[in-house]
């Protein structure tokens, strides 16, 4: 659905298109839920906060939901469930759970409770609708190399798009810069909640990534703009961008180790590809195409650092040893292929045969429709792995667009399962997720209802939206 | 060899069968001979000589019929070179038939059919007026083989796309439409002198505007695409002037018009999971397809991403859960399609005497659970193999045995 938005962006900046560069960031402020401090302090080059998230956890009576039938992610699918949400955690889980006496309680009968959805590959805010000129934001196409953008400098948080996908039932999201480039710039890991800035949205405590792209896209943009023009042009600038990197990263740590004289000058481009070659910002690389996803192990391999995740990945069952081997995961839709050549190769049985590879893979939207529904592009690769004789148990598919996308952000000690302890980050569906006809009826991020369909007290508006989109009743 | 093929008589048994025209049949027989349907019912004898597909347990349904495609016109979206569907050079294009441009090697054909969608409109795009669509079955070695109505309708564009085409304001489009249409008419009106050049120089090349009187005549549909409420009703004025046979495409704010289209009995090609406002549709929702189809509309749906024109089945499926019926859906990807592109007398539901395109389902064609089993078109059976099939098959083992 939505090709020839697809292919306008392809062809014209987005994702299925461009890129930009990395920066560095001091360490992420405390964090009210997250206490888990996953970027490394002392590997910065500077010694101060930079751009710290705002988020603060909404106060919210306890929730219990009971008689439902609750898809844990984590191994279990227990029928007539029960799962109780307390200061944003998930204090309990199972067949029977108490309530106290101050709880919410739900009514599960006849619906299913899983953990809230998260894309790991998302352009809302960035590339936001009504799609005009004035807000695409996504690419900053004018180098090949950009690091030091980050795209929560670019995010509006009155994107339209944002309350559609909280109401598919979105609790994270990686918001990316775009293809255009062979290094993009920093993703922005948000909290899809309404907020008035991205610091509100800012997923307390969590790393950065680094876009990163192959292939055809970087091409086309810069083939007639000074390069790269080809694929082996695309592999010397991302060497070359890295070789800078690693001298600045030496002395930088050799100053933050001795403090002898001045600090050296900060480039904001090599501060972030520093971090990736630290290991605290992980790469996240658009590359369709298997035997280019072979070359960026390899440039991995040469710098020392582990590509954590590559997006789109069309060819990923072509090379799926090669990726479990690597432990980098795979991120993938359902079904595209074709809108270009090296997404030609697109079959449906994709993540199936990852995840019989024992890659850990998620299935990403890359597309502001598509992230409504991801239940549902999950089921699709599900069942295509099933009658293709590559069986993907239900607890699997469900990780594809929870645990593992929660893995694949350096995130899965806090969220993607209904595990005691991790964040209530908790949908609430009217039926089997998997099936067609399954809608999100409640939406909590971090305790707090976002989203509930049967109330348009809980039906978030954007500023946008006022005064000019539907009436209320209907699901916009 | 096609001859020998159409010969074959085949009876698909014991199936639940919807013929879409009317109730559900349990149990029911469907039998094919010479590529058309012969009989349909829970009493109908399969003759000795029959191929037999049991379809105990599993569901029959017409072959699914997508509303707006680009199949066979496209091959990679971003390589221009195989892209047929957009005539350069000409804002009125309308004797642009894209009938040639077809190509029935296309690998998309394939993957498409082998999900049960049969049948499907190849639109051309771009421009004021994009020129004639056809409609076409996913099967044959030629275009001739594959065509079913050629053209199905003549395709304009009244969005906010269209208007570029017509010096960038909606006024400027609809008036542009109105004096080609009655340049027209002009021009049929005096031949001779158009020939000897004896006339005002007209808005359109005559191959152009003699493409037209088809549609000035309500012999062809004329199938405009316009999103925005007050285009829909450009478009709904331009039809009670001309006398137009007006097939809405997009549509995507017609849930507000949705009293006045079933008065005016003009029907909508909609797609049901368009939701994204732009400045053509802020008003776009999912309920579309539900509120045209209740306030009596005749709805069909489209897939508009040609590559995944399968996925036909996944918008019905979110039409329904967005509030059309199932019934309502299913007519949608058939019967309402066939009736809206004027093959309904061949095509759209399990009849005698209708084109046997059939499809043979392990459960509801809508929900991802469902696999198509067989697959019938003109009654022939379909192999269940694509090029993606075949990159399945080499890559079950890697490295894989070349």
């Amino acid at each position: 659905m939505r090709q020839p938005l697809l292919l306008l962006l392809a062809v014209t900046y987005g994702c299925a298109t461009g890129a930009a560069r990395p920066a560095r960031q001091a360490g992420p402020g405390p964090s009210p839920t997250a206490p888990a401090q996953q970027a490394t302090g002392d590997s910065t080059s500077v010694d101060r906060q930079q751009y710290p998230s705002t988020y603060q956890r909404h106060r919210n009576a306890p929730v219990l939901i009971r008689n439902a039938t609750v898809m844990t992610a984590a191994g279990q699918e227990i029928s007539n469930g029960s799962i109780l949400l307390r200061d944003g955690r998930i204090a309990a889980v199972g067949a029977k759970v108490d309530a106290p006496a101050d709880a919410v309680v739900v009514d599960g009968t006849g619906k299913y409770v899983t953990p809230g959805l998260i894309d790991e590959h998302s352009h809302l805010g960035v590339y936001a609708a009504p799609g005009t000129e004035a807000e695409s934001d996504g690419n900053e196409a004018t180098n090949p190399v950009t690091a030091e953008v980050w795209a929560e400098h670019s995010f509006w948080p009155q994107d339209p798009q944002i309350p559609l996908a909280i109401a598919g039932g979105i609790t994270t999201i990686q918001a990316l810069p775009g293809s255009a480039n062979l290094i993009g710039g920093r993703s922005a890991i948000l909290k899809l909640v309404p907020a008035r800035t991205v610091q509100e949205m800012k997923f307390p405590g969590a790393r950065y990534g680094l876009k990163m792209a192959c292939g055809e896209n970087p091409k086309r943009v810069y083939g007639q703009k000074g390069g790269p023009s080809t694929r082996m042009g695309s592999m010397a600038g991302y060497r070359g961008a890295f070789i800078q990197a690693e001298g600045y990263r030496r002395k930088w740590d050799k100053w933050n180790h001795d403090h002898q004289g001045d600090p050296p000058d900060r480039n904001l481009k090599l501060e972030t590809l520093a971090e990736v070659l630290r290991g605290d910002i992980y790469v996240q690389n658009h590359c369709y195409r298997a035997d280019e996803m072979a070359q960026m192990l390899d440039l991995g391999r040469e710098f020392g650092f582990t590509i954590r995740s590559f997006h789109h990945a069309v060819e990923a069952y072509k090379i799926r040893d090669l990726l479990a081997a690597a432990g980098t995961g795979a991120a993938v839709w359902a079904d595209w292929w074709g809108f270009k050549e090296e997404a030609m190769d697109g079959i449906k049985e994709n993540a199936a045969l990852l995840q019989q590879a024992g890659v850990r893979l998620n299935i990403h939207s890359d597309s502001p429709s598509g992230i409504q529904r991801l239940n549902q592009e999950a089921a699709k690769a599900m069942y295509a792995g099933s009658r293709a004789g590559v069986p993907v148990t239900r607890d699997q598919a469900l990780r594809w667009v929870t645990a593992n996308p929660a893995w694949a952000l350096g995130l899965d000690s806090l969220i993607g399962t209904l595990e005691p302890g991790k964040m209530a980050d908790v949908v609430v569906w009217s039926g089997d997720p998997f099936s067609v006809y399954a809608k999100a009826v409640q939406v909590y991020n971090d305790g707090w209802l976002v989203y509930d369909r049967g109330d348009p007290a809980h039906q978030p508006r954007t500023d946008f939206e006022l005064g000019q989109v539907p009436p209320p009743g209907s699901d916009r | 060899m096609i001859a020998l093929l159409l010969a074959q008589t085949i009876a698909i048994t014991g199936g639940t069968v919807y013929p879409v025209s009317g109730p559900k049949l349990g149990n029911a027989t469907v039998l094919i001979r010479d590529g058309k349907i012969v009989a349909v019912g829970a009493g109908v004898a399969a003759p000795s000589d029959a191929r037999r597909i049991d379809a105990q347990g599993k569901w029959v349904t017409p072959g699914l019929i997508d509303g707006a495609s680009q199949l066979g016109l496209v091959e990679i979206g971003a390589v221009a070179g195989t892209r047929e569907g957009t005539l350069r050079g000409d804002t009125i294009a309308a004797a642009f038939n894209v009938a040639e441009g077809i190509n029935p090697a296309s690998v998309l054909i394939p993957v498409t059919r082998i999900e049960g969608i049969t049948t499907a409109l190849a639109a051309p795009s771009g421009n004021l007026v994009s020129g004639q669509a056809v409609l076409i079955d996913l099967a044959g070695g030629t275009i001739e083989q594959m065509l079913v109505k050629s053209p199905a309708g003549i395709v304009a564009d009244l969005s906010e796309t269209g208007k570029a085409e017509a010096g960038g304001s909606r006024a400027g489009a609809a008036d542009r439409l109105r004096r080609v249409f009655r340049d027209a008419l002009q021009y049929e009106r005096r031949r001779p002198d158009f020939s000897r050049a004896q006339m005002q120089s007209l808005s359109a090349s005559a191959a152009n505007l003699e493409a037209l009187l088809p549609v000035l005549h309500g012999q062809e549909p004329f199938i405009a695409y316009a999103n925005r409420r007050s285009d829909i009703e450009t478009a709904l004025r331009l039809a009670r002037e001309f006398k137009l046979r007006l097939v809405l495409a997009g549509a995507q704010e017609a849930w507000q018009v949705a009293g006045a289209l079933a008065r005016a009995g003009v029907p909508a090609l909609v797609e049901p999971l368009d939701n994204i406002p732009s400045y053509d549709a802020l008003g776009v929702r999912y309920e579309n397809a539900a509120l045209l189809a209740k306030a009596g509309v005749k709805v069909a749906l489209m897939e508009t991403d040609t590559h995944n024109s399968r996925n036909l089945r996944q918008q019905a499926g979110n039409a329904v859960s967005y509030g059309m019926s199932w019934e309502q859906a299913l007519r949608a990807v058939t019967l309402s399609a066939a009736e809206i592109f004027g093959v309904a007398d061949r095509y759209g539901s399990l009849e005698p005497g209708k084109v046997a395109n059939v499809v043979v389902w392990s459960g509801d064609p809508f929900e991802f659970t469902t696999a198509v089993e067989h697959v019938l078109i003109r009654g022939e059976e379909i192999p269940l193999k694509s090029r993606q099939t075949e990159l399945l098959e080499r890559y079950r083992k890697v490295p894989p045995a070349y």
